[in-house]
């Protein structure tokens, strides 16, 4: 996949002195943040605090009320259609519950990114969507299967196979365990950890869960005050004296995940 | 294509090498691909050929799997390949082949696919009569337990159905008024029965035009609303969670539904036959001169009251038609955007349909009222 891409220079994600306004309400004042080539950044906060309009901003899908937002060294804004469509192809998104074309069988929406290349054969594509079915651990027999007919679980791995579909460098991720009972969540984790790896991607992702976080990220990002508090690894956030910190790190759920990741990374 | 590269080294003796070299990633595969593809697999069929890949500087999964597919899906031996790329070969090389289905000409298909929309039609109207049968249980309900007449609901949809579409139906009204008005006036002028024109507008409008034209309105805003909104109330489970409070969808969703829009229809009806009349008034005043209180004072003379009342009654059961129809359809949706958009679509189309055939058997059951023939 991007495995052996000639690593280019510099963050993959340049977050710039973001704010952000609707309408009366600032959302964010100041937000700075950077992701480098190859780590997995996690970005918490409350709710409310802006963790989804931050990245809805870094997927282009809206815009900074002042501020840059810069991908692969290129500034969003300042980009033509063409580069724009170039870097879109760069990245993969998966959505909190899978936004997955429900129209379209689990086979035509890995596929359609692929299709809309409008470069590929119908057999080439095929045998790159069983790839990736078979890379997120789906079998053969879901390929047909309606989105309706999927459980949550499997949404979220199709979801999860389409935003590979482009082989892209970088994937986003909004809430990836929402919605997932602990078996599945955990197993989702560990695909994601995998994959990350063996594909050499650099991942950012709004999250809530503590176990996520701990498997995951190398490094934590909190937003709260309408800017980026601190950056640094799990551990290091985990120590600082800020009152949401303290509630989201210190409490007992922490320390229960913490004891577990801990125990699944000696295993 | 611009960075990946397909260079044919021919040796001696009829042998050659296949050079791929280059950035190999699915960015990089441009309009030229295609034929680049074709040359591969044509290449990948000899046997004289042979592939060095070791001047591959960026080879990803999408490639990887191009040049599988040349090799014939099997690990060509005598391929050159960079170490660190032999991993993506393994990953390719590790998905389960799906087998390919044949498809087989189904003769029977035409037939088959005719008994299937009988089957359905009748399921539908076997579900349309349940749905009908339930309204009629939740009335007599509702006349022995007063207290729980849904009026917040009725009214509601009365707002939605009736007081919005007033502007639109009066306008659509008066137009039509106006333009049977005139075309009707050009033809009576040749037989110097310009008086006519009191008695085609007034019966025609009254009975039939009216009625007709607010319920195909009625079908087409207020029977696609209803169906979109019982079907996205079904897809995000609000109907499921009423179910849990104890509020009947039926009662609650679907009476209040069909008793606005039989409130509000004939109401309509009245109102359009008067725009379609102020429209029909004001082009007979200009084409043939025919004066505002000649036309008021003549009106009620040529047309029989019992039009009037038939036009009423029209509204009435076209009400109940829509509404029924919206429901039906909007109860069956399904949590996909296609049954959406063919569920509204078909909730409008079997409304205006089944308006008409009500309009048709209407006509044949009143053929000898309201007409001094």
């Amino acid at each position: 996949m991007g495995a052996n891409e000639p690593e280019e220079e510099g963050p993959v994600i340049e977050v710039i002195d973001v704010c952000t306004q609707i309408g009366t309400q600032l959302i964010h004042n100041g937000v700075s943040l950077t992701v480098n080539r190859g780590e997995v950044m996690a970005l918490v906060g409350g709710s409310g605090s802006g963790k989804t309009t931050l990245l809805r901003h870094v997927i282009g899908l809206t815009q900074p009320t002042r501020g840059k937002i810069k991908l692969f060294g290129q500034d969003l804004a300042e980009l033509d259609r063409d580069a724009a469509h170039r870097v879109r192809q760069r990245f993969g998104t998966l959505f909190q519950y899978g936004a997955l074309f429900s129209a379209l069988p689990v086979f035509d929406n890995i596929a359609l990114p692929l299709r809309e290349l409008r470069v590929l054969d119908e057999g080439l594509i095929h045998d790159l969507v069983m790839m990736k079915l078979h890379l997120v651990e789906l079998e053969c027999a879901h390929a047909r299967k309606m989105p309706a007919q999927l459980s949550g679980g499997m949404i979220k791995r199709v979801g999860l196979a389409r935003s590979l579909s482009l082989e892209p460098e970088l994937l986003v991720l909004d809430e990836p365990t929402a919605g997932l009972d602990p078996d599945r969540s955990e197993s989702f984790v560990k695909l994601i950890k995998t994959l990350g790896r063996e594909l050499h991607l650099t991942a950012m992702m709004v999250t809530h869960d503590l176990d996520t976080l701990f498997t995951l990220a190398d490094r934590v990002a909190v937003l709260a005050e309408q800017r980026i508090i601190a950056v640094g690894t799990v551990d290091e956030i985990a120590a600082l004296p800020h009152p949401f910190i303290r509630n989201f790190f210190q409490g007992e759920r922490a320390e229960r995940a913490r004891k577990m990741a801990a125990a699944h990374i000696h295993k | 294509m611009a960075g990946a590269v397909l260079r044919h080294e021919f040796a001696g003796g009829g042998r050659s090498v296949l050079h791929l070299e280059g950035e190999w990633t699915l960015r990089h595969f441009d309009a030229g691909f295609a034929h680049i593809s074709a040359h591969m697999i044509e290449l990948g069929a000899d046997p004289r050929v042979d592939w060095d890949l070791t001047g591959i500087t960026a080879f990803d999964s999408a490639a990887a799997m191009a040049v599988w597919r040349a090799w014939g899906r099997r690990r060509r031996e005598s391929a050159r390949v960079n170490p660190e790329h032999e991993a993506l070969f393994a990953r390719v090389a590790a998905v389960p082949p799906l087998p390919h289905v044949t498809k087989v000409p189904d003769w029977l298909r035409p037939i088959v696919f005719l008994g299937r929309r009988v089957l359905i039609l009748f399921e539908n109207l076997a579900s349309i009569a349940v749905l009908l049968g339930q309204m009629i249980f939740d009335s007599i309900y509702l006349v022995r337990h007063p207290r729980d007449i849904p009026w917040r609901e009725i009214s509601a949809n009365i707002h939605k159905a009736g007081t919005q579409a007033l502007p639109v139906t009066a306008m659509v009204g008066f137009l039509i008024g106006v333009v049977l008005s005139y075309l009707s006036a050009l033809q009576l002028k040749n037989f110097g029965a310009d008086i006519y024109i009191i008695n085609i507008l007034g019966i025609g409008v009254t009975r039939e035009m009216a009625p007709v034209l607010a319920a195909v309105l009625i079908a087409g805003r207020s029977g696609s609303a209803m169906t979109a909104h019982i079907g996205v109330m079904r897809v995000t489970e609000e109907i499921d969670a009423m179910a849990t409070m104890g509020i009947p969808a039926s009662l609650r969703l679907v009476l209040p539904k069909v008793s606005a829009l039989a409130i509000v229809t004939p109401l309509l009806v009245m109102w359009t036959t008067a725009a379609a009349l102020l429209g029909g008034m004001l082009s007979a005043n200009y084409q043939l001169g025919l004066s505002y209180s000649f036309f008021m004072e003549t009106l009620p003379k040529v047309v029989p009251i019992a039009n009037l009342w038939i036009g009423f009654i029209k509204g009435v059961m076209f009400g109940v038609v829509v509404a029924i129809v919206a429901c039906h359809y909007g109860l069956r949706i399904r949590p996909n955007t296609e049954s959406l958009s063919a569920g509204t679509t078909g909730s409008v189309v079997t409304a205006i349909s089944s308006v008409i055939v009500v309009d048709a058997v209407f006509a044949i059951l009143t053929k000898d009222i309201g007409l001094d023939l």
